[in-house]
This record gives C-alpha cells, structure tokens and sequence, in this order.
C-alpha cells in the first residue's frame, strides 16, 4: 500500500486481552463521561447518514421511559457494500460490546440485531458468541441481553423506522418523522438504532480514547471507516482507511488505471466522473460513503450502471409514497425512452426536475436518494444516456 | 403509522404564507391551515382515519428545512415558517399528482366516479393538460374484481393511498384489504389475491364511501331498474331505509343534516315506482318480531332454566355485521337475532302479502330498495333470501345511486314538493326511523318490549331513550331495571335488562370477545357495521366525516320527534299486518316469511 493511503487497524484490530475488558471498565464509568468522549472523538454514525452518535444518544437518553432498546442495523442491503459482514464474522465481540455500553448510557437492557436474512449463514457463529457475551454480561451484573431478528430480504428494511415495522412484525415500511427513533422506536419506544461499524468505533473510542481517535481523519470526519472496495479493480476487498481522502487517492491505490468513474456510496450514493476525482473528499464534507466504493472502467457503460440502479429501486422501493414508487419506474422508463429515440434528449431535463422533486418529498431516504446516483450519472454522463 | 395526536396543551406560534398563527401545540401544519381557511390539496388524509403521509400531495415548504415536509404528518412547532404555495411546491405537487395519473388508468368518461373523484379534481386544479410522464398503464395488468354483488375493485384505477386498507382495518378491523407487494408491483390485495366474495369482506361499503378514485365502486343496478321501470308488465315498488332520507340531498347538492324524506317520495314517484312505500314499517315490523324473540329467550333463561338458550342476543339488521359474524365469531352465530333485516321482511312481504292485496302475481313485481348500504346488495342476494318463492329484493340502490337517478330524470330536486308514501305498507313510527342511527334499533326495540311488558310507557322524558343513544368511537352500555310487570312477563319483574350499543366493527368486535371471554352478562346487543350507524353506511353520499355524520344523526332524532306515532306496536299497518295476514309475533307464517338463518364461515 502507498504512503499517501493510510490503512488502519482500528475495527478489525486485535481483541483486548481479556475478553469484554473495555466493556468491564466502560461500565464503571458515568454516563455523561462516555458522551463527552463520544462528542469529542466526532464520531458520525457509519450507516452513511453521519447523524453524530453522541448526541443521538444523549437524546435517547434524555427521555424518560421505563422501556428503552438498542438496536443494531445489520441490514446490510446497499448494493456493493459487505463490510458489516466481515465485521460480524470477525469481531463479534466488539459489536455486541458496544451495544452493551449504549444500553448502559440509555439505560436500556434490551438489544436487539436486525440481521439481513442473506446473512443467516452467520447465525449459528453469532449465537455462539452471543452466549459467550450473555456469560460475561452476568458476571459483569451488566442486565443487557442481546437478540438477533432475520430480515427478510427487503432492502427497506434497512431504513430504520422500516425495520421497526419490520421487526414489530408489521410490513417493513417506512414511518413518519417526527416523532424520531429517539423518541419513538422500536416498539414506540426511545430507541437508539446505530450501524453495525458504528457501535464498534464506539467500543475503540472507549478503549483509546477519543483524542487518538480524533487524530484519523478530517474535522468534519473524524476516525477510519471500513470501505467495501468492488468493480474494475485488481484488488476487490474489505479495506479500513482513514477518513476524508481525496478520491484520486482511492483511485491511485484501487483502480486498474482505466478508471472513469467511482461509485461512492452504493446504488443510493453519488456517482463521481474521473475529472472530479481530484476535488472530491470521501467523508462528510465530500462525498459520504456507508462503505460502498464501485469501481468503474472505460469499458462499461454507464447508462447500464444507471439502468441497473433504477430497476433496483423499482424493485426495492416499498410502494407507499408516490415520488419513489412512481418516479422510479418513470426515471427507469424515462431513459429508455431517451435511449431508443421515443423521447427529445430535453426529456433527460425533465426527468432530472423530477429526480429532484422526488429528493424533496419523498417519505424515507431511499426514495430522497435515487437522485443521487440519476442526477450525477445523467449530468456526468449525458452522452451516453443518448447514444 | 402515527395516530392522530390529540393530546393537546400549551399553545404555540407558527407563520403560514405570512401569517402568524397561534395553535395548540400536537396540531399538525394541515390542521393549522384549515383552520386558517388555506386550503392544502390532500389524497391519502382522511379525517376518520390514522395519518399515512404516503401522497405525498400535500406537501409544504418549511423555511430553513432541506426537504419539503408533508403537511398532514408533520407537527407544528413554535417558530415554523411554512410556505404553502411557493414555486416550489407547486412544481412538487404538480409532479406527484402527474406521477399518480401516469400509473392511473384516466379514462374518466368510462368511471363511475367521473365528476366524484378527488384524483381528477387535482389534476384539474393543476392543469395537467399535456401529460409531463410516460404513460405506465398501457403496459401493465391490472386486475378487475367484478365478481362481487356488493363492491367492484378496480385497481388500474387505484392511486394506492391506502385509505381502504386503513379504513378495513382501524374502523372495521376486517382487514379484508391489505397492501401486497412492494415497489411497482405494490398494490391493494386481498388473501392470496381471492376476489373480494371469497373473503373476510363484509361488503361494508367503507372502503368505497373513503376511495378517493374510482377503484373501489358499488356495483350500480341503475340501469336495470330503468329496464324494469319501463317495462309495461312490471309492477315496480320501492322501499326507502330510514338514514336515506337524511342523507341524499348531500348528494344532490345539499347541505348535510338536511330531512329530505317528501321530496325524495315526490322524486321517486316522478321518475316511475309505482308504490312509493317504506323500509321504517318493516322496522316497525322487526321490532315486534325481535322484542319478542328476546322476551321468549329471555323466559327460556329464566324461567325454563334452558342452559341451550343463547344470550346475550344480538341484532341482526345490520348485513354487514352478519357477515363479519359468521366469519369472525361463528360459534355465537346461535345468539344472533333470527329475524331478517326490514328490508328482507319488507322484500318477502312485497311478494306475498302485497302481491294479495293489491291482487297482482308476484312474478310480475320488481322490488327495488334504496339503502344507505352496500352490504345490503349482497344480502339480496343470499340464497335464503327467497323465502316469498321469488328473490325478496330484486334491486338494491345506494343512496348514491338514487341520486343519479333522479339526476337523469331530470328533476330538480330541491324545488319538488313534499309528498306522502303510498299504502300499503309505508306507514312508519319514529322508532323505525330511528333504526338509521347507532343505537335506533335498541331504543326502538325498548320502547315496545317495556310496554309491551308493564303495560306502562317507558319511564323517559319525550320517549328519548338518551343513555342507549350510540357515539361513535365507544362501546355505550346502559341498564334500564325492569318493575310493575304484568302478569304474563312476573319472570321480569325486577330484572335489570342489560344492553350494549356499538357501531363500527371495531367495536363490534371488543363487545363480541368480551362475550367470548365471558367478561359480560349483556340480555341484548345492538350492533351496526358502520360508524354511526346506518347514517354512515357505505352507500351514502361522498365525502364522509364525522362532523356530516353528527348533522345526519341530528336529523334522524329531529325527524323522529316529528312524528306522531312513535312506537311501532302502535303503527296501524303493523297492527293490521298481524290482524290479517302474520297472525301473531313469531308465529308460523313470520317464521316462514320473516325469519333466516345464518351460515358460519372460515376467516381463510
């Protein structure tokens, strides 16, 4: 790996010593303290979103109610993204660590992982490792159990008012905000619901400190992030890499030096053309990643990526408001219209005022994200949209 | 989904297009502005049903907010700056109600619902002439359930709001309508995709009464009963049910609450019924047959100590609770009164005793009702339903339909005079009218058995039996103690008669496991689908809210009290019916005409 990369160790790292010693020592101290260190370490929730997690649980906290859980999303759906896998499969133990400090800090003694069904392979490991962390739990008199649901294969369900209703056993859709999971969760109880890497910075935030943490990364995006890396790359993998690199950079290290585009985000992320790489961070300031970095040579067409993305959000879109249920299958149909001549290229106009409509009204995230990767692909890439 | 905030305290203070406005704090932006009188186009809301924020139609611009915000779902909050008409609102909601049309299927001179549809009043507020979209209709397969007596589903109409699905399963608890798959192919489905008649379905009609479009229809007999009209051999009668006549001038351009029971006999006579009569005598009717039936199950329990006898015993008028009954509870369909609906007794009687007075064959009579209800289609057409030999009720038209009847005929309806209903069998008491509402057939029902029994008028104040006067959204419980009975009813003789009002499924079904789980020592049940009763039913006039169905309930008693028989023992024709032709209560000849049975039926 180049110099100017800089790999970090801190998710995957070796596990302490003893087992569950950060947790033990997290434990015995105040609640107020590990938010501070989680305010200071400027720790972003990882699932792409970037809410800070300090203050996400410091609401959560705030509100008094006799039932309160933690849950974490490990509804890993967003295509070319697969880290929260390796994470589970390697270092279970720090996850559900970090679990067990929220619930301490919220005052909750239920945590709950919504596991995507295509995971379910990975059960019988987990299980086993959940006992191991139920044995130490009681041995800490920490009362905070840990339960694993299966989702069922809906890529909504990783929106997390979705997977409540999924979870409650309900059809996995997307709720009103407000109220908020901090106020009204899981069960219409507060809820702090974090990405899978998320709970684990926590767990290393504890364990380091939060001035070493704050040492990775940039001020808008502190500590390292786990990058799925997949596409026209000679090295396809799981890789943790400091926060707020320009792309060249990625591109320098992971492409086959016929790159054209980059992928950032996944289907729902932005699509960011060659002569950008030079000017665009990967992090919060930039462009923000839930780790899926795609890959894009010369060879491939990008009205095809684009293709492909929409018909996943027709699919995947779970039909109950208009702009995504409509405007995916409008946008889809759209360029094809374009593509065989039906349509003016000024239709291509059109279309991206509606991707933008639908960005404005729609009811969750995914319906507000399928312009992302039409507006940046189409604007980018107008060319070969037409011929 | 969130429910309707209604917990509401302090005030704060929020800017509307401008305008500083103090409201209650848990009102959402939507509330705000109607109170304002600034009108925001909605879809999916609907005043009796939970908030979904799927349209999305209803969007506005919140200053400082990266999104719109839709404003039936999003609370007000002290210091909001809201925008409801802004560039770039317009430019949304004209994009979202151009999407809903690209997957709808907008041939509107073929909808029933052409000019009653709140989809093509948008698209028409918002000047949708050349289409912004792709047309997706043309290539997809949308199913038609036309296989239904009662409701049509259309779904290449469906704008899928979810109203139905809501309405089936807050109001009604059915939850014959639910959403079946997702993204584009998402849509309104039933178990396993059977037509609507083999389902939990009870043809309430609710659905249909909240469809903002045209997917979800009464299946319309207009036409044949034109056919019928004009056919010289026929001798076609109409009966019209009591919460008609308070409700079809909305649909004719009137103001709720409005008592239009003359003029719609004037309309009825003009468009060509040759007998003009009434379902309120069949009330009248029903009450002497079901009072009866409870004070024999009641001497059964009470004095024959039958352990068989079922009670608590319910009403059974109400076709929609029929059929959620025999589905949902079937083991206590024995405790349902046996006694047809008015309109099924009225049916029978028209082909029998009607057909012998008037000396006509009754396969020459068309018997036509007009109903406030969808369900009572499917229950003319029940197979136990031809007890007079023939099928009892030919035709069943909703209000609505009506309605557009005597819009082609061409009447101007609100300058017709007020005329009277024909004899025989159109004269009625207030207690039949009041069968209309929530709580009607109990209070009905009371004052007749408490004479019937004592020998005394009921103990209240002008007849109004106040405590069994249903509300909607409660389970209304009242005792009335029973004392000075005449010799033949001594077995009452302190007996505190125990009854329960409910209306709405819902309702329906908390009272039905509290009997189940044996929590209830009820005598006698009066139960009707809809929400306020018949008042409410599916086949009444569009829109529907609970402030239309509280001016029609006001109506209903107001007619009531103006009436000068108030008690249907002492209806004259009732009185005459029995003298001449039933001989007495629950006798042979009323077993054979005015009695049915019920068939229990699978959830699945």
């Amino acid at each position: 790996m180049s110099e100017l990369i800089q790999r970090v160790d801190l998710i995957f790292g070796e596990y302490s010593d003893q087992k569950y010693k950060v947790l033990e020592e997290a434990l015995k101290r105040p609640n107020d303290d590990i938010i501070k260190d989680l305010l200071d370490s400027g720790l972003k929730g990882r699932g792409g979103a970037g809410f800070p997690t300090a203050l996400k649980w410091k609401f959560t906290a705030e509100v008094p109610s006799d039932e309160k859980y933690v849950v974490c999303n490990a509804d890993e759906g967003e295509p070319g993204t697969f880290k929260d896998r390796e994470i589970l499969s390697r270092v279970p133990r720090k996850v559900f660590s970090g679990m067990a400090i929220c619930g301490k800090v919220i005052g909750s003694n239920k945590g709950l992982i919504y596991l995507r069904g295509e995971y379910k392979f990975m059960l019988p490991e987990l299980l086993k490792e959940l006992d191991t962390y139920h044995e130490h739990a009681k041995k800490l008199n920490h009362n905070f159990t840990i339960e694993i649901r299966l989702g069922s294969g809906a890529y909504i369900c990783g929106e997390e008012s979705a997977l409540f209703e999924s979870m409650e056993g309900k059809r996995g859709e997307p709720r009103n905000k407000p109220p908020y999971p901090t106020t009204s969760g899981f069960m219409g109880k507060p809820t702090v619901i974090n990405n899978v890497e998320t709970f684990v910075n926590v767990l290393m935030i504890c364990r380091i400190g939060p001035v070493q943490f704050r040492k990775l990364g940039t001020t808008d995006s502190r500590g390292s992030k786990v990058f799925s890396v997949s596409g026209d790359t000679p090295k396809p993998g799981i890789y943790e890499l400091e926060l707020g690199m320009p792309l060249f950079q990625f591109v320098d290290e992971f492409g086959d030096g016929d790159t054209k585009a980059v992928q950032v985000g996944g289907a729902s992320g932005f699509c960011v053309p060659r002569k950008k790489f030079k000017d665009t961070i990967i992090g919060f300031e930039g462009v923000p990643t839930g780790g899926s970095m795609m890959i894009f040579n010369s060879s491939r067409s990008m009205y095809n990526v684009l293709h492909n993305y929409l018909d996943f959000f027709e699919e995947e879109s779970c039909g109950q408001c208009t702009p995504c249920r409509v405007g995916c299958q409008q946008l889809r149909k759209g360029i094809e219209a374009v593509k065989r001549g039906e349509k003016p290229v000024l239709y291509l106009e059109q279309l991206m005022k509606l991707a933008e409509t639908m960005k404005i009204t729609a009811k969750c995230g995914l319906g507000q994200s399928v312009a992302n990767s039409f507006s940046s692909i189409v604007s980018n890439f107008k060319e070969e949209m037409i011929y | 989904m969130a429910t309707k905030e209604k917990s509401k305290t302090k005030n704060i203070t929020i800017k509307i297009d401008g305008q500083d406005i103090s409201v209650a704090e848990g009102s959402t932006i939507l509330e705000v502005a109607r109170k304002t009188n600034i009108h925001i186009p909605t879809l999916c809301y609907h005043d009796d049903l939970c908030v979904a924020g799927n349209c999305r139609v209803c969007v506005v611009e919140q200053i400082g907010a990266r999104n719109l915000v839709a404003s039936c779902a999003t609370p007000a909050a002290e210091g909001m700056n809201i925008l409801t008409n802004s560039g770039k609102v317009r430019l949304a909601r004209k994009h979202i109600v151009e999407l809903l049309l690209s997957e709808h299927n907008a041939d509107c001179t073929k909808c029933y619902k052409n000019g009653n549809c709140e989809l093509q009043n948008l698209a028409s507020e918002m000047l949708t002439r050349d289409h912004l979209f792709l047309d997706l209709v043309a290539d997809r397969h949308y199913s038609i359930d036309k296989f239904n007596p009662a409701i049509i589903k259309d779904d290449s109409r469906c704008i899928r709001c979810q109203r139905c699905v809501r309405t089936c399963e807050e109001l009604q608890s059915v939850s014959a309508l639910e959403v079946a798959n997702k993204g584009a192919h998402m849509k309104i489905s039933t178990f396993y995709e059977h037509p609507l008649f083999e389902v939990v379905c009870t043809n309430c009609g609710q659905c249909v009464n909240r469809c903002p479009t045209g997917a979800l229809i009464e299946r319309t007999y207009v036409d044949e009963v034109w056919d019928a009209l004009y056919n010289p051999k026929k001798h076609v009668v109409v009966q019209t049910a009591p919460a008609v006549r308070i409700a079809l001038g909305e649909a004719l351009g009137m103001e709720p609450g409005k008592i239009v029971t003359g003029k719609m006999v004037a309309a009825l006579k003009r468009i060509g019924f040759q007998s003009v009569l009434d379902t309120d005598f069949t009330a009248d009717l029903t009450i002497i047959e079901e009072g009866h039936e409870l004070l024999s199950r009641l001497k059964r329990a009470l004095v024959d100590k039958d352990p068989k006898v079922a009670l608590p015993m319910t009403t059974s008028c109400s076709p929609g609770w029929i059929k959620f009954i025999e589905h949902t509870f079937p083991e206590y369909l024995p405790n349902v009164s046996t006694c047809k609906s008015p309109q099924q007794m009225f049916g029978a009687l028209a082909k029998t005793f009607y057909a012998q007075k008037r000396g006509l064959n009754p396969e020459d009579i068309v018997s036509v009702s007009v109903m406030p209800c969808t369900a009572k289609k499917y229950e003319a057409d029940r197979p136990e339903m031809r007890s007079s030999g023939h099928k009892d009720v030919d035709f069943v038209l909703t209000t609505r339909e009506l309605a557009i009847m005597i819009r082609q005929a061409g009447l101007d309806f609100e300058s017709l005079p007020n005329e009277q209903y024909d004899s025989i069998m159109g004269v009625s008491s207030g207690a039949g009218v009041i069968f209309g509402s929530t709580g009607g057939v109990m209070e009905a029902a009371l004052r007749t058995v408490y004479e019937v029994v004592t020998g005394k008028e009921i103990p209240f104040e002008n007849l109004n039996i106040t405590p069994v006067r249903g509300t909607e959204g409660e389970v209304r419980k009242a005792s009335l103690k029973i004392t000075g009975t005449l010799p033949d009813f001594n077995f009452l003789e302190g007996v505190e008669l125990k009854c329960v009002v409910a209306n709405s499924l819902v309702y329906a079904k908390r009272v039905m496991q509290e009997v189940r789980d044996g929590k209830a020592d009820y005598h006698f049940i009066e139960i009707m689908a809809c929400p306020g009763g018949c008042l409410g039913g599916g086949g009444q006039p569009i829109p529907t809210s609970p402030e239309i169905r509280a001016k029609r309930k006001a109506a209903i008693y107001q007619e009531d009290m103006g009436m000068t028989i108030r008690k249907s023992h002492e209806n004259p024709e009732v009185t005459a019916i029995y003298k001449e032709f039933l001989g007495k209560p629950l006798g042979h000849k009323s077993h054979e005409l005015l009695h049915t049975h019920y068939k229990a039926r699978q959830r699945y």
